[in-house]
């Protein structure tokens, strides 16, 4: 795929990430394109957490380069979602003030911050308490004060890490369903880990499956489904197929290694 | 209400088999005086005797002690447990000292602060520093490292995550070393009170009691001494829960 630098959200050049020794990544290029959508389908242990948090700046890394539009990450604004919502929000703030504190670091004044809640809390049809404490609240909810709380600093690049793998079937399509929406509204460049094939591919414009360490790319599929996705979108033949191809491909990958 | 029964019946029960130890003869009277003579005993040490007063010494020399070793140890373990390292290298002294027993400290400690109150409330506030600081130190060092991460990705600077983010995780454990504190403090300000120059406090008036032969009263200031810890103890548990609402869920 060639993108033209203007297109381009995210340039990764040469990366290189070892563990004790063990290289993760060696030599890992990749380009992101604005306001795609873009998910990460591999294999446990292959490095997709890795990726991200070297990419949001958690994680140093060894070599290689990572820039946002030739900047580094900590000249941009970023949104970065955890796996465990119970481990990621302050449960000693309210739902409310877990989503006004990234605005609050940002130093927007009072009424911005009010006015950006507001609405987060209408892009996402909130129907339950905010003056709650997260303990109070479902998983669902919990997960989606963790989203509106990503986003309330209108980030550049929105980096998710298995945001549903802990919740509800339900619960995970209708959380998808209102994430999408809002993220194609926003046009929000966008990075998901994800475990889950089919979760992959109705999310996102593009599908990046890793193989086994050391990690390569096994394949690069671009998704060209029609926005937005609704849960019947799961049973179109576009979709069946695109399934069929990427099954195929991540057994030859697995099978491979 | 209905929590309050097992409680009482329990405690109705041990004066009960008191009663009946001192009807079957288990013990000399003067060891082993009727519940009842302990009771009115020390309602003459509240009323007319000096009861009152040494308990309210042994209440203030706790506190004072309580207070000091939470002012040192608070932000000393915060302070530490910030930097794991360096927690390491003063974590063998911390434990040590944390394991020697405070009455080992009392001649050291009667050089350094001589003989009146100082060396009680020394001693105390030494013991339960140390509690408070190792405790506060393993609440930061065991914070959410999620939490920490997520603090940073939303900005926050180093001083920052401490004071939003660190400090409140080690709050649940703060806590349970200041209930752990503040216990260790009443047990060596006791024992202070008992054979280091007093003139009053629970420690002074239970050993004058046993000396002098008023067994009755002698229980009387043991059980006024295990209501104090109990209650100190179940004070801070509210606290815990009030201030910790999110502890453990
Ligand atoms: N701090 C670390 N020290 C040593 N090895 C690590 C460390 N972090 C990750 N690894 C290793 O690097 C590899 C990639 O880890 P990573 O967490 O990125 O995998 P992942 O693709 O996110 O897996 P999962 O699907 O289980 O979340 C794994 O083999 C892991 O054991
Ligand atoms: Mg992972």
């Amino acid at each position: 795929m060639k993108l033209t630098p203007r297109e381009t959200a995210i340039t990764i050049r040469g990366l290189y990430k070892a563990f004790g020794g063990h290289p993760v990544y060696s030599g890992f290029d990749l380009d992101v394109k604005r306001g795609d959508i873009l998910a990460i389908f591999g294999p446990n242990g292959c490095g997709k957490s890795t990726l991200i948090n070297m990419a949001a700046g958690l994680l140093p890394r060894d070599g290689g380069d990572i820039l946002f539009d030739g900047r580094e990450v900590a000249e941009i604004r970023v949104g970065y979602v955890f796996q465990n919502y119970r481990e990621a929000l302050f449960p000693w703030r309210r739902a409310a003030d877990n989503i006004r504190y990234p605005m609050r670091r940002m130093g927007l004044p009072a009424a911005q911050v009010e006015a950006r809640l507001q609405s987060l809390a209408e892009r996402f049809r909130v129907r339950f308490d905010l003056n709650r404490y997260p303990y109070e609240l479902s998983g669902g909810q919990q997960q989606l004060v963790s989203i509106m709380r990503a986003l309330a600093v209108e980030p550049e690049v929105l980096f998710l890490d298995e945001p549903f793998s802990a919740l509800d079937f339900e619960t995970t399509l209708s959380l998808r369903d209102l994430l999408q929406r809002v993220l194609k509204d926003l046009g929000i460049t966008t990075i998901l880990v994800s475990h889950d094939l089919e979760e992959s591919i109705i999310l996102a414009d593009r599908l990046l499956m890793l193989t086994r360490r050391p990690t390569t790319v096994a394949d690069d599929v671009p998704i060209t489904l029609p926005w937005p996705r609704e849960a019947e979108a799961l049973a179109a033949p576009g979709f069946m197929a695109l399934k069929a191809r990427c099954l195929d491909v991540f057994q030859r990958a697995v099978a491979a290694a | 209400m209905r929590a309050l029964v097992a409680p009482v019946l329990g405690a109705l029960g041990f004066v009960l088999i008191w009663q009946i130890a001192v009807l079957l003869r288990v013990a000399d009277p003067i060891l082993l005086p009727p519940p009842a003579e302990a009771f009115t005993e020390t309602w003459r040490g509240f009323a007319t005797g000096t009861l009152a007063h040494d308990t309210w010494r042994t209440v203030e020399r706790t506190g004072l002690a309580f207070l000091i070793a939470s002012a040192i140890g608070v932000p000393l373990g915060v302070a530490l447990g910030a930097q794991e390292r360096l927690y390491r290298g003063v974590e063998f002294v911390v434990d040590f000292f944390r394991s020697t027993p405070a009455s080992a400290l009392f001649p050291l400690f009667l050089i350094l602060f001589g003989p009146g109150e100082g060396t009680k409330i020394a001693v105390a506030a030494f013991g339960a520093a140390l509690v408070i600081l190792f405790n506060a130190a393993y609440g930061v060092i065991n914070a959410r490292r999620t939490r920490v991460l997520a603090a940073r990705i939303m900005g926050a600077s180093g001083p920052r995550i401490l004071v939003d983010v660190l400090i409140w995780e080690a709050l649940p454990q703060i806590l349970v070393g200041m209930r752990g504190g503040v216990s260790l403090a009443l047990v060596i300000v006791v024992v202070a009170e008992m054979f280091i120059g007093s003139t009053d406090g629970l420690g002074h008036r239970v050993i004058n009691a046993q000396m002098l032969f008023e067994s009755g009263l002698m229980y009387g200031v043991i059980f006024v001494a295990g209501a104090l810890g109990y209650l100190l103890n179940l004070g801070f548990l509210l606290l815990e829960k009030r201030f910790v609402h999110w502890s453990g869920r």
